[in-house]
């Protein structure tokens, strides 16, 4: 054997730089593509008019103004929407072929699935930041102090990357990326509805009612919504992030053990 | 610059085998892609692999480059066991697939820089490698387009250049040149050409056999996840005991007939080239079997326009090996020969 050309370095450091490599490419995919992230905004914005000035009046929220009931659970459901754009991403990656490229370079393994949901958690900033400028314009406003409102935030963005990684595990199973995108949804829709997202879970039945109070985005939405209305938080914020790791361990392990079958 | 140096010591050591394929065999559910496939490609040379559509030259293509990983067998490139060694191996092997795999968002030069980052190359020579790929690919004038702007074969073009990035010890080409003008395909083929003279070993697969037998100092036949046949384009041809019998009909509606009527003569069964209008039979170099067929088809009262003994093409090789006749279609007429099995 002759001496290596290239010396291998395997290390964290080039683990990072690979993550960050891709996950600039993965951005400038969405600076060269504005339009996907103004109609990605459009639906959480007519979420909000909808349950702002049609609903809102029909909706009994106790203690407070509907519209600041309402905002975080928009929040969180944008941020889980945006989660999609994984899917669609990933898939239409792996259809062109060029995951076979990135698989076939020295670089780290993971550094495909980190680089998309780190681009993609770059977008869901400005699609939460968007809808916090929407919310300020119908009414909503943070009652928190400082910390809880940004921490509420904080807690949006990290449920959001959580999901990017369900959608990423959904992706490398089906492949195709209109598949990937109808079967991500899948789970999220009984989530978010069957949640204390737009109305409070009272007046659901009492087997619906059990399955809101402890499912993940509920649980979510209600320390989202305690931290910005200057509520005690109380449980609902441990069981979120019990929920977050849980989901997390799952989901990437799914993923990666996926990738690298692909 | 580590480049030099390798190439410097690899000269000095000789011929080594660069890749060493040892009872590789895959299956995909009951398809058995790879059936106990044994290669061996020496160091700083071009070995051509050759097979029809599904012959499992893709699969092997993807084991060698770490994608796939082989049910059974072993497979050692450039000193790294494909399975265990994977991660060093991918450091020192440039890969350019069947289909193109650029981004098409990405301008070229953003494509080759970031390829050039993730075989984490310093920051300051990812411009250069860029631009050099660019320029041997002239692509220099697209260099700041979007990939998707680009005709087939820039892209085709770009995806050759994305592999030679690294500067890689062993390059594994999938059909490179498919796709690609006459010109430009002559303009890869010296590229190859140069990057043998420095010492790169390069495994390709083809359909091209003009291209196999202009680049490939080896070649292997592919059939059904089996290697058919290996060696040089003239033992291959040797093979078929040295000669064909060619009969070119006038009227192309003899040709099934004159097909007949030849069984018997020569070494092999007889076959039909519609797209030429003529029969062909393995034969020994012997003038009899010229004067046996052409009196055979003038009993049969077949008009012929010429009959003759020649030298066999690879594509006879394979016609006798495989079974299959060099797909005929209109493009056939333009470029080299294509040779494969009709899916239709
Ligand atoms: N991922 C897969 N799943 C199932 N079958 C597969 C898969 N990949 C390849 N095959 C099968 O394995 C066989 C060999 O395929 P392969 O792609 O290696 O052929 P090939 O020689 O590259 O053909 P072509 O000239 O058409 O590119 C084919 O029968 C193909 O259908
Ligand atoms: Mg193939």
């Amino acid at each position: 054997m002759t001496e290596d050309i290239a010396p291998v370095r395997n290390g964290w450091d080039l683990g990072i730089r690979d993550i960050l490599g891709m996950a600039w490419r993965n951005l400038v995919h969405i600076v060269r593509t504005p339009q996907l992230l103004v109609f990605s905004s459009i639906q959480p914005i007519m979420f909000v008019l909808l349950f702002r000035y049609v609903f809102g009046g029909a909706i009994k929220t106790p203690g407070g103004d509907y519209v600041d009931y309402l905002l975080p659970g928009i929040f969180v459901q944008t941020a889980l929407f945006g989660g999609a754009s994984t899917a669609v991403g990933l898939s239409e990656d792996l259809k062109q072929g060029i995951v076979d490229r990135f698989r076939a370079l020295p670089m780290a393994r993971s550094a495909v699935l980190a680089g998309r949901t780190i681009a993609d958690l770059c977008r869901n900033v400005i699609v939460v930041l968007l809808m916090v400028a929407v919310g300020l314009l119908v009414g909503f406003r943070f009652h928190g102090s400082f910390v809880a409102d940004i921490g509420a935030m904080g807690l949006v963005l990290l449920f959001g990357y959580t999901f990017s990684w369900v959608f990423a595990a959904v992706a490398l199973a089906v492949r195709d990326p209109e598949t990937a995108q109808l079967a991500g949804f899948l789970p999220i829709f009984p989530l978010v509805f069957a949640s204390s997202a737009f109305v409070p879970v009272q007046t659901m039945p009492t087997w619906l009612r059990d399955f809101a109070n402890v499912q993940p985005v509920s649980v979510t939405i209600d320390a989202v919504r305690a931290l910005v209305t200057g509520a005690p938080v109380g449980h609902w914020l441990w069981q979120s992030f019990v929920w977050i790791a849980a989901i997390l361990v799952v989901f990437v392990s799914i993923a990666i053990s996926r990738y690298r079958t692909v | 610059m580590y480049a030099k140096d390798a190439i410097g010591e690899r000269c000095a050591i000789g011929t080594t085998d660069e890749i060493t394929v040892e009872g590789i065999g895959k299956r995909f559910g009951s398809t058995i892609a790879l059936d106990d496939v044994h290669l061996t490609v020496p160091r700083g040379t071009v070995f051509g692999l050759l097979g029809p559509n599904g012959a499992g030259k893709t699969t092997l293509v993807r084991i060698l480059t770490t994608l796939l990983r082989p049910d059974h067998g072993r497979a050692v490139v450039a000193g790294y066991d494909v399975v265990h060694d994977a991660a060093q191996l991918r450091s020192v092997i440039g890969l350019a697939g069947q289909y193109a795999a650029v981004d098409e968002t990405l301008t070229g030069r953003e494509n080759l820089k970031l390829v050039a980052r993730l075989y984490h190359l310093p920051r300051r020579e990812w411009g250069p490698r860029a631009e050099a790929v660019l320029e041997r690919f002239s692509l220099t004038d697209a260099a700041d387009r979007p990939v998707r702007t680009y005709s087939g074969g820039m892209r085709r073009r770009l995806d050759l250049g994305a592999s030679l990035v690294g500067r890689p010890r062993v390059l594994i080409l999938d059909e490179p040149t498919t796709g690609l003008d006459p010109r430009t395909r002559m303009e890869l083929w010296v590229y190859v050409e140069d990057l043998v003279r420095d010492g790169v070993t390069v495994l390709l697969t083809t359909q091209y056999l003009e291209e196999a037998e202009r680049l490939a100092a080896r070649m292997a036949v592919l059939d059904q996840g089996k290697v058919i046949a290996e060696g040089t384009a003239n033992e291959l041809k040797d093979r078929l005991g040295g000669a064909v019998l060619e009969v070119a009909v006038a009227d192309p509606k003899d040709l099934e007939r004159a097909r007949e009527l030849l069984v018997g003569v020569g070494s092999g069964a007889p076959s039909i080239d519609p797209a030429r209008n003529t029969v062909s039979v393995a034969a020994h170099q012997d003038a009899q079997v010229v004067l046996d067929a052409a009196a055979r088809l003038l009993q049969g009262e077949v008009p012929l326009q010429d009959i003759a003994l020649r030298r066999p093409s690879l594509d006879d090789v394979f016609l006798a090996l495989t079974g299959n006749r060099t797909a005929v279609e209109p493009a056939a007429a333009q470029g080299p020969k294509r040779w494969g099995r009709r899916s239709s």
